[in-house]
């Protein structure tokens, strides 16, 4: 078994994913470096699944769930990028600024 | 298998009325559309009856589904608190989310959902549950919190709670992984008993795990130093949701936190507890201090929520560093944030009937308040001066437990941080009596007439209750003492 491999793929993964969501403009893209951090965590369960083999199945069961809230998750942040965008014709994350401190 | 169906009763209860106010939503015209307001009201009241009933049973603890899930009077006194902070925040929507025009039906699904995901937390002795709860709680939130569509603050607020909130969730998630990875369980119990003596190799990784689930649960109770989303959210989103966000969503955050911590990570207290110290004093210190220059009511409270939450976790993180009476600490946390949640939701109904005499969410806005509207003036001295933990009103008992329990955990750590505390709660004084400075003291402006028309009947019920609930356990604080119990059964189980 080659955990440490996935353990440090999964891991690269994850760090570009919160990279990207706090370097990313466009709201879309943040979107996406989210996904990203979440399929780093399947990876993690799925990797460490395989090689502790335990009797349930455990950890691809877990990641059957993060996969499901995860779309749900997403489809949520696009409903709300969409309504920004219809009332400021901009998906950019820096000009929301209206409110500091 | 067999199925404790009184056990998953309130959760029933709350997931037929969910789609209850669905099918009304959809069936219904227009005009009678606050039906569904009514719906939602009177699910989660029927929701009370199964907890009572379980209370007043002699079954001590109920366990599910393996084990995964568990209803104990920790999870019965909690679930209670959901549920009646569920039932005043609808009263409290009912006359706002009517005169917004927006869609009512949803509005009251959704806040149902984040109320059965917080039903949820309560019982979850198991990662998947736990992670499943969470989301079902943060997650009609989002949309909630961006209400007001054509509202540009309403959408930041969204926008901004949405990204931290999906954040949390992934860092959570990556901890809540390495727990798996290193114990090979997602049951509580099982991984505290894997976790008893892991191989020398697996310390790091378990080290890790924990910070992960820590930061994770961090983000979501809007701890310093990740609150930034907090006031934002807050000041952005529809006053009522900003209370369920306050209470509901706070208190839920701190359960599954504790409830991860205590039962699942006990024998590791080496490493959460340094964390938790750490979290609760600069939740005190940063959150009085930028609550002192607000001048926005409602960021005000923001603030003076990331500060309550500070005060929240001192006695509970005083004992872990102390790494004793940790039943006792958690136990002085619990009931802090059952009387932090009616004063906080009382506070906030009056900020929503006060911005509607007023017409300003501005602190000077509503100077002479006490004279256009008298008795809205006494409630908001009795809130906010509850908050501050004036007897004898109800936070000076939160405070008082927490001081005894914070000295009598012992140790110099520990004493060090109830010293903070102190200090907070004196700074936190400031900013609470300068509400009602301005609402009794100052001058109203000229030409304002003394207020005629009522408040809402529903706002005003929701006034009625959190009055009465703040004062009546202010002057008998002993029927908290139930609480207190309540706890020490998931600590013996645990």
């Amino acid at each position: 078994m080659i955990l440490p491999q996935f353990l440090i793929l999964a891991a690269a993964l994850f760090s570009l994913g919160v990279y990207g969501l706090l370097v990313r403009r466009n709201a879309v893209m943040v979107l996406l470096a989210v996904e990203l951090m979440l399929a780093a965590v399947n990876i993690n369960l799925v990797a460490f699944e395989a090689a502790l083999r335990t009797s349930q199945a455990v950890g691809q069961v877990f990641a059957i769930f993060v996969i499901t809230v995860a779309a749900a998750e997403v489809g949520i942040g696009l409903a709300i990028v969409l309504m920004i965008f219809r009332n400021r014709q901009s998906a950019n994350v820096d000009e929301f600024d209206l409110m500091k401190w | 298998m067999q199925i404790d169906w009184l056990a998953i009763a309130p959760e029933i209860v709350v997931a037929v009325t969910i789609l209850g106010v669905l099918a009304a939503d959809l069936v219904l015209p227009r005009p009678l559309k606050y039906w569904t307001a009514t719906l939602a009201v009177v699910g989660l009241t029927l929701a009370v009856v199964p907890l009572i009933l379980m209370a007043a049973s002699s079954v001590e603890t109920r366990s599910l589904f393996e084990g995964s899930y568990v209803v104990d009077d920790f999870a019965l006194v909690l679930k209670g608190l959901f549920l009646i902070a569920g039932y005043l925040v609808v009263l409290m929507s009912v006359s706002y989310i009517e005169s917004d025009r927006y869609y009512q039906g949803e509005y009251y699904l959704l806040l149902l959902s984040s109320v059965l995901g917080s039903l949820v937390i309560a019982s979850a002795r198991d990662l998947i549950v736990l992670f499943i709860g969470v989301e079902l709680t943060t997650g009609p939130l989002f949309m909630l919190a961006g209400w007001r569509k054509g509202d540009i603050r309403s959408n930041e607020a969204s926008l901004k709670f949405f990204i931290l909130g999906v954040l949390s969730t992934a860092i959570l998630l990556w901890g809540m992984a390495m727990l798996y990875g290193v114990s090979g369980e997602v049951r509580f119990d099982q991984i505290r008993s894997a976790l008893a003596d892991p191989s020398p190799a697996a310390q790091p990784l378990v080290g890790l795990a924990i910070l992960f689930v820590l930061v994770g649960f961090a983000f979501k109770v809007s701890a310093v130093p990740f609150h930034f989303w907090a006031p934002d959210t807050y000041e952005g989103a529809p006053t009522p949701v900003t209370a369920y966000l306050s209470v509901s969503s706070k208190a839920a955050g701190f359960v599954a936190l504790f409830v991860t911590v205590y039962v699942a990570l006990r024998d590791r207290v080496d490493i959460w507890g340094p964390g938790l110290w750490a979290l609760a004093a600069l939740s005190m210190t940063i959150g009085n201090l930028a609550a002192l220059r607000q001048s926005n009511i409602v960021r005000l409270l923001a603030y003076s929520s990331i500060a309550q939450a500070g005060f929240m976790l001192v006695p509970f993180a005083a004992a872990s560093v102390a790494g004793e009476q940790l039943a006792e600490g958690l136990a002085a946390t619990v009931v802090y944030l059952v009387i932090y949640a009616l004063m906080n939701l009382g506070a906030f109904a009056v900020v929503i009937q006060g911005a509607r005499r007023t017409g300003t969410g501005d602190i000077d806005g509503w100077a002479g308040l006490g004279r256009i509207d008298p008795r809205l003036g006494v409630l908001a001295a009795v809130f906010f001066f509850s908050l501050a933990g004036i007897p004898p009103l109800a936070g000076w008992f939160a405070k008082f437990v927490m001081f005894r329990a914070a000295i009598a955990a012992g140790s110099a750590a520990a004493t060090s941080l109830a010293v903070i505390a102190a200090i907070n709660a004196v700074i936190a004084l400031y900013y609470y009596a300068r509400v009602a400075k301005v609402v009794w003291f100052d001058e109203a402006p000229a030409g304002a007439e003394p207020a005629t028309e009522p408040p809402a009947a529903s706002l005003a019920l929701t006034l009625g209750i959190a009055a009465v609930a703040t004062v009546v356990v202010g002057v008998f604080p002993a029927v908290f003492a139930v609480f207190g119990e309540a706890t020490r059964v998931l600590l013996a189980s645990g």
